[in-house]
């Protein structure tokens, strides 16, 4: 077991290593350096200026040292200056990250919410009427795009009903830490929390009927049977243990799709989080916030794929890598 | 011997494949068996017709042209879906829309095809060390933040145009693929006849190309249906950020894009709200059918 996840935890290593090359390589080929950000604006700069310049932030060094320097510094937090913000990028993150991460989070927890029960009924009553319905909403969400979707319930929910707001993290008239601040704040985490969650479930639903479909015939659940559990307790206490388990393992592979999702959903509700951020840096043109977004969100998809395969590889033996 | 029977080889072949039917046979009698793929199947052939045959009847000119008298028009009988910031036809646009990025998810689909199959027969054939080395470097490519990526090589890109963005697509679009064929040819190698055909001595390519790959193909051509619609999904989801096809070559997700402006969201819907609908029925279609065409493949799951 300590052996699989060293080893597990070894192979992270060349991937972080392996991703910030890609990304230094990228943030390279962008145009513009440290030093086009500190002549914005001053057309006046000589060649020997900017040359003095290039050597002090050290752009004449070979790559490797460059890369090296780069990277000592982003493992401590420091990514730069963003130069149309005029802060550095670890405060504008730090500014955003909270949103991001609430709306990550209820996502998540929203997705389990609708995806255990709704894949429960379905395996247990396989071709009911529940299951039929179950699985045509699988086959729509799995179907529709994220951004349409989201656009679709801004569109009926913000706009022909009015009843949440169509943008925004919070209410700006509304002082922070009062009652009215966390409704408000919840109004608003709304629409894109249920957006992105009802989209994606499908997985998790998918994943939770076909393994109480499988798990319905086994031997140990004809056991629990003939000796008289009833069936209700065969489900809850005999399969669910089960199938419940890896359910839970997935959510570091969730990290990928809440992330793109971020953009998407940022974007459409106006929501000041990360990927907003990303959006909107990348329009200005404002490359260091970029790469830190980058750098970050490949780091936590690493971490949490990581993580997933470790507790899967707890929860079912079997498929340790050797 | 009175009774010998002469049997035509040729002639038993023929009638074994008459019982034997073609795999193309099986799909379309498991879509006619599916009353929601037949009706999937119809309405995308009307949508394609329509898309593809407009540039008869749609004066693509007229089409690109501004006109600042007709701005932001509803729908009437001379714009069936109004017109947009320009005077612009939002119908035409819709239909251009709609032919661009049917295209260009046909077209990754087609590259990512080719590049997931070589790669995961490659991968799968060989086995050992080469699959290792193979896997590590697919496992990391599939843990990048696609999006993210995406979007920061399409505005990186120097003469950035439709072809580069197929391109960067494909980059990511290939993976799953190569995944899964990878796994289906290591089952694959260990059966007899990929042996028989080693001990004779065949070239590996031939093996993998001519012997193992028409074994897999049912599995590919589910494998692109269903990524189709993704591929479009993720083309027109770009587009809408901003960050897909160059200004000029219309995209559902062009006229989508329009919805990024709470204003026109709510009192300009003709312009987005049709393309946004269309992609979702598109979507949902390609689904259908793509289902139909998976239980087609496997004969434990077919309904007909």
């Amino acid at each position: 077991m300590l052996k699989f996840i060293l080893r597990r935890t070894l192979i992270m290593i060349p991937q972080l290593i392996l991703l910030s090359l890609v990304i230094f390589v990228l943030a390279k080929a962008m145009p513009g350096d440290a030093v086009t950000g500190a002549f914005m604006g001053n057309p006046d700069a000589t060649p020997e200026q900017i040359e003095k310049i290039r050597e002090k932030f050290g752009l004449n060094d070979p790559w490797y040292v460059q890369y090296g320097r780069w990277i000592g510094k982003a493992v401590k937090g420091d990514f730069g200056q963003s130069y149309t913000h005029q802060q550095p990028v670890t405060t504008l993150i730090a500014g955003r990250v909270e949103n991001t991460v609430l709306l990550s989070l209820f996502t998540a927890i929203m997705i389990y919410l609708i995806a255990i029960p709704l894949g429960i009924v379905a395996g247990r009553w396989t071709d009911s009427w529940a299951d039929k319905l179950i699985v045509t909403y699988n086959y729509v969400a799995f179907a529709t795009p994220l951004f349409v979707f989201a656009l679709l319930m801004l569109f009926i929910f913000a706009f022909l009903l009015g009843w949440f707001p169509y943008g925004g993290s919070v209410d700006i008239r509304i002082e922070s830490g009062t009652w009215d601040y966390v409704v408000s704040r919840a109004k608003h985490l709304f629409l894109p929390v249920m957006s992105a969650a009802i989209i994606g479930t499908v997985g998790t639903i998918q994943y939770l009927r076909n393994d109480i479909i499988d798990q319905k015939n086994k031997d140990y659940v004809k056991t629990a049977r003939s000796k008289g559990v009833p069936e209700g307790r065969v489900y809850t206490r005999h399969i669910l243990r089960n199938s419940l388990l890896p359910i839970a393992a997935f959510l570091g592979y969730e990290i990928t799709g809440l992330i793109s999702g971020s953009v998407f959903i940022e974007t459409i509700f106006s929501y000041q989080g990360l990927g907003q951020l990303f959006i909107q840096s990348i329009g200005l043109r404002d490359f260091t916030v970029v790469t830190a977004l980058v750098l970050i969100s490949g780091t936590a998809v690493v971490v949490g794929t990581m993580l997933s395969d470790i507790i899967l590889s707890i929860v079912d033996p079997r498929i340790r890598i050797e | 011997m009175k009774n010998t029977v002469t049997i035509n080889e040729k002639d038993l072949i023929a009638r074994e494949k008459l019982n034997n039917p073609s795999f193309a046979k099986t799909i379309w009698r498991e879509i006619i068996h599916d009353k929601m793929a037949i009706i999937s199947l119809i309405l995308l052939i009307i949508i394609l017709a329509t898309a593809y045959l407009s540039p008869l009847f749609i004066d693509q000119v007229a089409l690109k042209r501004v006109n600042f008298l007709n701005t932001w028009k509803a729908p009437s009988a001379a714009n069936w879906l109004g017109t947009d910031d320009g005077g612009r036809d939002v119908f035409g646009q819709l239909m251009i829309g709609a032919r661009n990025s049917f295209t260009i998810g046909i077209a990754v689909t087609l590259i990512a095809g080719v590049v997931g199959l070589s790669y995961g027969l490659i991968s799968g054939f060989y086995g050992g060390h080469v699959d290792n080395v193979m896997m590590r470097f697919l496992e990391f490519m599939m843990v990048l933040p696609t999006t993210m990526f995406i979007i920061v090589l399409v505005t990186i890109i120097p003469n950035y145009n439709v072809v580069s963005f197929i391109l960067i697509l494909s980059i990511f679009a290939w993976l799953g693929k190569a995944r899964l064929i990878r796994s289906r040819a290591l089952q694959e190698r260990e059966l007899d006849y990929i042996n028989a055909s080693k001990t004779l001595g065949t070239p590996s390519w031939k093996i993998m190309f001519f012997e193992m790959f028409p074994n897999l193909s049912s599995l590919v051509i589910v494998n692109m249906t269903l990524t189709l619609a993704g591929n479009i999904g993720i083309e027109t989801g770009l587009t809408f950020l901003g960050y897909g096809l160059p200004a000029g070559t219309p995209s559902l997700g062009t006229l989508v894009a329009f919805a990024r402006n709470p204003d026109i969201v709510q009192n300009k819907w003709w312009v987005w709200l049709p393309a946004a609908l269309l992609i979702l029925v598109m979507m949902l279609c390609i689904n259908y059918v793509g289902q139909a065409i998976k239980r087609a493949s496997d004969a434990r799951q077919r309904l007909a």
